[in-house]
């Protein structure tokens, strides 16, 4: 009996031991460079033109937008501006489960790094511009919570955005014509999208690593990355199927999954795109409407657009890059840090609504610690000069 | 955008005429179906277009073909990311599906509903990124 009871305790200090041993490096294959190289930042497309908004790049327009995203005279209160929920020090997040504004807002706030790239944005994709997504929360009673009227009477109180609007836009209109304000309240949304736009991530030591697996500069690996990071980096690639969904150089195909999240405390649970997709298709200051610039409007997105039950409880999948430094996870923030995120894919609960597209991953703890030490090495400065990250200073 | 497209498929059709393209028979052997897509090669993330050939089982060009597009990822269990839709028949038997994003590596299906001449058969395409 005593024989047993020692073996019992030998083979459950072994599999503990096996549970949280790291896995060891393997050799790059060739395979696993495309792979690489499909992650690395060098590989981002040029920013892809926004014929929506004819002032997309033009720096008067990014000074203009920028000013306006950091001035708190846009909301009820004169306390709320777009700075505080999306603060430059958290990679334009806030850190919270919710947006805490006016009031708190329905989901978790998301980054605007890089959603230059995305066709849709929000969790749910109800939008399919910058500039039309800027305007929400500006209207939201739980964040700005202004108006259009007010938010355009503040520009013309303002000689300078006054100044500024004349000579990007033309003449402020008066506020009795609706028509005339919503072109205006368009053209606001576009001044903020200019901003966002310079808004991009930059080059990470992942990037660098990946340089270095790529020119076969060993020594250079060695200095860049633990092996428990590569071991991360294997596994993200390889079994731990992340790059499913969290491809390409900013690290999301920013499409629409279910992957099983529980509903926030409290809540049912959330119908993600199936009632976004419904929404950006009736929203007014969509591609497909009068405030679109293009001279001959095209808008393929929301042309094949999918829509319809298949997509219920499905959620953008957000940019991995700086990722540790924007817990909370997930679209009510329910994951805390990354190591829940990761226990979250290994286990892949049955959803409450839709089905869970993700499968167990069965890895073990020593391999999710390894995971989550890679996911570290996707955080770096955004690459955009420090003047932008900061209210400006006016005259 | 649609000039352009239209421009490129023309161009595509004339490689089609020469081309060593996979042939995929529908299920019932009615109908013939090759493709030539835009992107070459295919990637991820990116919405474009294939022209689609279809050919009867006797090799003639199928005119006026009625065609519905579903799809998805069989081992994720999802549909497709867009709702892509024949938009163009380019004749010839040559027609542009528009509207195509792949979001994931891996292996995907694509069902075609062929409707021409009164007939109807499906035809599975299966392609690997």
């Amino acid at each position: 009996m005593k024989r047993i009871g020692i073996a019992a305790v030998i083979a459950a200090m072994f599999f503990a031991g096996w549970y949280h041993w790291p896995t060891s490096p393997r050799p790059w294959t060739d395979a696993d460079l495309v792979v690489l190289e499909s992650l690395s930042l060098g590989n981002l497309l040029p920013l892809p033109n926004d014929p929506t908004n004819a002032v997309a790049d033009d720096p008067r327009a990014a000074k203009l937008g920028h000013a306006l995203f950091f001035d708190t005279r846009l909301s009820r209160n004169g306390g709320i501006s777009c700075a505080t929920c999306h603060q430059p020090e958290r990679k334009f997040t806030d850190g919270r489960a919710k947006g805490q504004a006016l009031g708190m807002s329905k989901r978790h706030t998301q980054s605007i790094v890089g959603t230059a790239y995305s066709p849709w944005l929000y969790w749910d994709g109800r939008r399919d511009s910058q500039w039309s997504q800027a305007l929400s929360p500006l209207e939201d009673e739980n964040e700005h919570g202004t108006n259009r009227q007010q938010v355009l009477q503040l520009i013309a109180d303002d000689p300078e955005y006054a100044a500024s609007y004349v000579e990007l836009f033309g003449a402020l209109p008066g506020l009795q014509d609706p028509a005339e304000v919503n072109a205006a309240f368009a053209n606001v949304g576009k001044l903020f999208a200019a901003y966002e736009r310079i808004l991009q991530p930059g080059p990470a030591p992942f990037d660098d690593y990946v340089a270095a697996v790529v020119a076969n500069d060993k020594n250079r690996q060695v200095a860049l990355f633990s092996d428990d990071e590569v071991v991360g980096l294997q596994l993200f690639i390889g079994k731990a199927n992340c790059t499913q969904c969290h491809n390409g150089p900013l690290l999301t195909n920013n499409e629409f999954h279910n992957t099983g999240v529980l509903a926030a405390a409290g809540e049912l649970p959330d119908k993600g795109r199936a009632a976004g997709a419904r929404e950006v298709l009736a929203n007014e200051f969509n591609c497909a409407g009068v405030h679109n610039d293009a001279s001959q409007p095209d808008c393929p997105e929301l042309e094949f657009m999918r829509t319809g039950a298949e997509l219920i409880g499905t959620f953008r999948t957000p940019s991995l890059r700086n990722v540790a430094e924007t817990a909370p996870y997930m679209h009510k923030g329910q994951l805390a840090t990354l190591r829940e995120t990761l226990e979250h894919y290994n286990d892949a609960p049955d959803a409450m609504i839709g089905h869970n597209e993700a499968k167990p991953l069965n890895l073990r703890s020593g391999e999710l610690r390894q995971l989550e030490a890679f996911l570290f090495t996707l955080s770096a400065p955004l690459a955009v000069d420090e003047q932008w990250l900061r209210a400006p200073v006016r005259e | 955008m649609k000039n352009a497209l239209f421009a490129l498929m023309l161009g595509l059709s004339c490689v089609l005429a020469t081309a060593d393209e996979s042939n995929w028979t529908s299920k019932r052997g009615l109908f013939v179906v090759s493709y030539q897509s835009e992107l070459q090669p295919l990637q991820i993330n990116q919405l474009h277009a294939w022209v689609l050939h279809i050919e009867d089982a006797q090799g003639g060009a199928v005119i006026g073909a009625q065609i519905d597009v579903d799809g998805g990822m069989p081992e994720h269990d999802h549909g497709l990311a867009t709702k892509p839709r024949v938009t163009e028949e380019l004749g010839n038997g040559d027609y542009l599906l528009d509207g195509l994003r792949f979001h994931m590596r891996g292996f995907w299906e694509l069902e075609l509903t062929i409707v021409a001449n009164g007939k109807s058969d499906s035809v599975l395409l299966k392609v690997t990124l």
